[in-house]
């Protein structure tokens, strides 16, 4: 591996503006009639749903209900992670059948975390549609999956990006390398 | 600059977001749940943390999940039991575990064969875990030593049931909101319950007082020695209680040497509505069930407001999940 010292993708300002462009492609496709709701996978994309349900609501949405997905029971690498694995709360307090869901995750890699939210959501429940939205979608998937919504786009597969955010870091920031 | 020595704190940090939510670097390394007396409190708040998780599948309409696809779990009973045996294969159900269930009075086990081969018989069918109720203390332990599955102890003899305790401690700190400083007084056949031990390990892990209660027959001096007060009064203990777990009066036991009359045992020892009265107003009472109504706890006070004793049944679910979860997570063929 080569290791440069990582460079800065995002800064706080940064992670701000891109939530707010992400915000608004996200509230120019909400359906008209629909319940919609917006879904974190635990743990960063916890915390940028629940930013990210705050500036849908800014931009005069109504009514969007938000949620937190615990995925591990779903893992596919459940048994390689052995007693790795923490399972916390899943708090989705609302009727996913019928709804327009927004899943929101930090960084889009392999698509296996995402496989494993969609299977955990409809289990569920049945939603009307699943869209998927990222903060930083990075080349190197494993899975036909891709997202509706995408924040940022870095070029390549073999520097890995990570998201840190105020909420559970102390710090708004991502970073690659 | 600035960047880099950033991200190496980044990494050393402990996390705010899981000093919230509990600790995430915890690491479950336990193979076997013999018994609560020799878990650390770190465990025991890793399976409640574990079994939180587990609580909402019992309410939704799948309700399964997949993370123990294809592996294989035996109830292994030697003794009477329904609802435990029921509890254990519904958990390993919505795990996605097959179950297998061997009743000891069926069985080959009657025909002569020694539990050593039942059990290597048993493994060599493929399976992963045994879920063990025995007569004897310390057959679960034993069995560790004949095969390299996961043993859980669903009650052996007088020394453990782990799970029951867990689901009533558990209970009891979702009710409260905490375990450190509560006194909980445990009420009954003391002598002879492995719930009331199981409880009383786990509560003295966790920093509650507890006390013993019952008729001296029934409530051995021995158990001080354990670190707990004794007492054979139960209207004085209902003053400072903030929990009370009745258990079960065993019939074969009403009938013998070491029991008073069944009227003097409930005009002492029962719990009714008249003798709540001098409890406090927000005492939580449990009762692991199966309940002799009118005996050691009168009808009014089960199905009352300070019960809790059907929300045990469904944490049940949730601790028994989690204990199989985080056994299964670990592997099962090194110790």
């Amino acid at each position: 591996m080569k290791s440069a010292s990582p460079e800065i993708l995002l800064d706080a300002a940064g992670i701000a503006e891109t939530l707010n462009a992400l915000a608004r492609k996200v509230f120019d496709a909400l359906p008209d009639g629909v319940p919609a709701a917006v879904v974190g996978i635990r743990r960063r994309g916890e915390v940028l749903a629940q930013r990210l349900a705050d500036a849908l609501h800014q931009l005069g949405a109504e009514g969007i209900e938000h949620g937190t997905l615990d995925i591990t029971l779903y893992r596919d690498d459940l048994a390689e992670l052995g007693p790795q694995a923490i399972l916390r709360k899943t708090e989705i307090e609302f009727d996913v059948n019928g709804r327009y869901v927004v899943l929101v995750d930090d960084v889009l890699y392999t698509g296996r975390s995402v496989r494993a939210a969609l299977d955990a959501l409809v289990d569920l429940g049945r939603p009307k549609a699943i869209r998927l939205a990222i903060l930083v979608d990075r080349p190197g998937r494993e899975l036909p999956i891709q997202a509706d919504f995408v924040g940022v786009r870095v070029p390549r597969a073999d520097v890995p990006v990570n998201v840190y955010l105020a909420e559970s870091d102390d710090i708004d920031e991502v970073r690659m390398g | 600059m600035k960047a880099s020595t950033g991200l190496n704190q980044a990494a050393s940090e402990t996390d705010p977001a899981s000093a919230k939510s509990g600790n995430d670097e915890f690491v479950w390394t336990r193979k076997h749940l013999l018994g609560l007396e020799d878990l650390t409190r770190e465990e025991l708040l890793h399976i409640f943390r574990t079994a939180e998780g587990f609580q909402d599948i019992s309410t939704r309409s799948i309700k399964k999940v997949p993370p123990l696809r294809g592996r294989v779990v035996v109830n292994l009973f030697f003794e009477s039991s329904t609802r435990t045996r029921m509890s254990f294969t519904l958990a390993a159900q919505r795990l996605s575990a097959d179950v297998l269930d061997f009743a000891a009075s069926s069985s080959s086990l009657a025909k002569g064969e020694s539990l050593r081969d039942t059990v290597r018989n048993i493994e060599a069918m493929g399976v992963d875990t045994f879920v063990i109720r025995h007569t004897a203390a310390g057959a679960p332990h034993y069995i560790t030593s004949c095969t390299d599955c996961h043993v859980i102890n669903a009650g052996d003899g007088q020394h453990e049931h782990p799970t029951q305790g867990l689901i009533d401690i558990f209970t009891i700190r979702e009710r409260k909101g905490r375990i450190d400083g509560l006194n909980v007084a445990i009420v009954g056949d003391i002598g002879h319950s492995r719930v009331a031990r199981s409880n009383f390990w786990g509560l003295k892990r966790l920093g509650a007082n507890v006390t013993f209660v019952g008729p001296t027959t029934l409530v051995p001096r021995a158990f001080q020695n354990m670190g707990a007060r004794i007492s054979h009064d139960l209207d004085e203990v209902l003053k400072q209680a903030d929990v009370v777990n009745m258990l079960r009066i065993q019939r074969e036991r009403m009938t013998s040497q070491v029991f008073p009359s069944t009227q003097e045992y409930v005009r002492l020892f029962g719990l009714t509505r008249e003798r709540l009265r001098k409890a406090k107003p927000d005492v939580l009472i449990l009762h692991p069930g199966p309940i002799n109504r009118g005996v050691e706890l009168a009808s009014d006070v089960a199905d009352g407001p300070n019960s809790s004793i059907l929300r045990q049944v469904s944490n049940g679910l949730a601790i028994r999940m989690a204990v199989l979860f985080l056994l299964n997570q670990t592997s099962s063929k090194d110790a």
